[in-house]
């Protein structure tokens, strides 16, 4: 368990940083209440009921945690911090977990968030709360195992970039705003292929009431992205270690 | 390749190490026996592959070709076993700005599998040691440069590492800074091994036990300061400083020393063998008022210009 405490020194410097924090924390709750009453104000309100924009701002917001989590490993990659780390007798398994795992009590606190908020605005959880929750949950850890890929590809400057095109990408093909079926074509093909829009409809099935078997395909894609952004990312560390 | 064997172990010992980066020679094929308990230095200026050559004996960067043992442990076939034994103190100040003093420690024993008692023993220790105990509660990017650098080292210290890296661990610091980190890595010589790297003379003459003087990624010359100093010549050279120092005194000097140099406040005289009084007699009856007279002795630089026809710090 030597990685615990470069997951806890990790979780610190997030911790003390305050303006990241609440960008983190506030980002998802704050989009939350501003679409909401977007969708009191307009005609067509069916996608932005609280049912429909729970599981989406949720996975919006694990957007930015991503881009959080990849400047954290950037930065450190480009300081002689992360050289002097990399003389310790780590594996490179052992780095990806120490830079994942403090934002797993993020993820969590981001869902716990807008379920809470959601409430307030009308949220009726008809299904399983706990499966939408677990769902959500992967999604997050899958957001920051894609941030880990780009913080070793990317230098900080770059990442912020990247990053701003993949919170696009999510906001367009994720199924956030729009639903993927509308947009057809090549875009359906990509949104699908991803793993957002299979979180996010996974995620409000439940809410309105679908069962496990209804959804199991959409979760273990996520679950498998989730794997293989992992996978890849402990391999690209191994490459990072020996220059 | 050999280990050693009792008190002539060998800590590190390099075979042939070289690193290309496409068509430049960071390090041209070294070869180097560091003993265990040394202090060795690698003087030479920037670019001269120091760090390079660091960097691979710490498994960061594969050589092009050769290899290294520390402590018998190959850098290519075993590197988990040599990062156990070893551990470095960067050339950039490699530290956790949002952390304090003792929980950068912590982070560095912790990650290096020491049990909680024992980082708390050792962090206490070494911040006594580089004077930060009363700032251990503090975080560290409130730190000036100097007290940056001297936990950097302290940072290399809390798994008490067989073999110890200090990549110019003086680096931009003030005078007073860096002769402060010399005591401190002057206490530990003796106690482990210490490569380091340094591209000031003063530094390596102070702290080395060896020195070798690596220029354009190969070794140039290898020995203790000493043996350098007096491989560049067998001439002693006196600087004497006097007033009413007639021409006469010193034609007759030319015939009895080699070398004989006025200069604008006397006279410096070489030959391979000095008597301060032999001179002393032969200015004094002449009239000569003698303020001074030293030996000088030759430096580093002289060393490296000798070997490399160019000043250190060009």
């Amino acid at each position: 368990m030597r990685f615990a405490e470069l997951a806890i020194r990790n979780f610190k410097e997030m911790w003390r940083d305050p303006i990241s924090m609440g960008l983190e924390i506030g980002i998802p709750a704050g989009f939350l209440v501003i679409f909401w009453a977007l969708g009191r104000s307009m005609r067509d309100e069916s996608f932005l009921v609280p049912s429909m924009l729970v599981p989406g701002i949720a996975v919006f917001g694990f957007t930015f945690l991503l881009m959080f989590s990849a400047v954290v490993l950037a930065r450190d990659r480009e300081s002689a911090l992360l050289s002097r780390l990399l003389v310790a007798p780590l594996k490179p398994h052992d780095f990806i977990l120490s830079y994942s795992l403090p934002y797993i009590p993020l993820v969590i606190l981001q869902i716990l968030l807008c379920f809470g908020i959601g409430a307030l605005l009308g949220l009726e959880v008809t299904g399983n709360t706990g499966l939408a929750f677990l769902i959500l949950l992967i999604m997050g850890i899958c957001s920051v195992e894609l941030g880990m890929i780009l913080g070793l590809l990317f230098a900080v400057n770059q990442v912020s970039g990247v990053g701003s095109a993949i919170i696009t990408l999510v906001a367009v093909l994720g199924g956030i705003w729009i639903d993927l079926g509308t947009i057809g074509g090549v875009f359906y093909g990509i949104g699908n292929a991803l793993p957002f829009a299979h979180a996010i409809d996974a995620a409000r099935a439940v809410i309105i009431g679908a069962d496990f078997s209804s959804i199991a395909t959409d979760v273990y894609w996520v679950l498998g992205y989730t794997v293989v952004f992992f996978a890849l990312g402990t391999f690209l560390f191994r490459r990072r270690m020996v220059e | 390749m050999s280990y050693g064997t009792g008190g002539n172990r060998f800590a590190i010992q390099t075979f042939s190490l070289s690193r290309k980066f496409g068509e430049l020679v960071a390090v041209d094929g070294i070869d180097l026996s560091i003993k265990e308990g040394e202090l060795f230095s690698l003087l030479g200026p920037n670019g001269a592959g120091k760090t390079t050559a660091i960097k691979m004996l710490c498994c960061l960067l594969r050589p092009s070709s050769g290899t290294a043992t520390v402590m018998g442990r190959d850098i290519h076939e075993d590197p988990m076993a040599v990062k156990q034994i070893i551990d470095v103190s960067p050339q950039e100040t490699a530290i956790a700005e949002h952390l304090n003093a003792w929980e950068n420690l912590r982070l560095i024993g912790g990650i290096r599998g020491l049990a909680k008692e024992e980082v708390k023993r050792r962090s206490e220790e070494l911040l006594e040691m580089v004077g930060l105990a009363k700032r251990a509660k503090d975080q560290v990017r409130k730190f000036s440069g100097g007290m940056k650098r001297r936990l950097s080292i302290a940072m290399a210290l809390v798994s008490d590492p067989q073999v110890l890296f200090l990549d110019e661990p003086t680096l931009g610091l003030d005078p007073q800074s860096r002769r402060g980190i010399w005591e401190h890595i002057a206490e530990l010589k003796g106690k482990k091994t210490i490569l380091l790297t340094t591209h000031y003379l003063e530094e390596a003459d102070a702290l080395a036990d060896r020195i070798a003087i690596i220029d354009e990624g190969k070794i140039a010359a290898l020995g203790t300061p000493q043996e350098l100093k007096d491989s560049i010549s067998d001439m002693r050279v006196m600087v004497v400083k006097a007033k009413n120092l007639p021409p006469d005194a010193i034609e007759g000097l030319k015939e009895i020393y080699p070398e004989v140099k006025a200069t604008e406040d006397g006279i410096e005289i070489g030959a391979k063998e000095l008597s301060f009084y032999e001179i002393v007699d032969y200015l004094r009856p002449r009239g000569v008022a003698i303020q001074s007279m030293a030996l000088k002795q030759p430096t580093l630089d002289d060393v490296f210009l000798h070997l490399t026809g160019k000043e250190l710090r060009e």
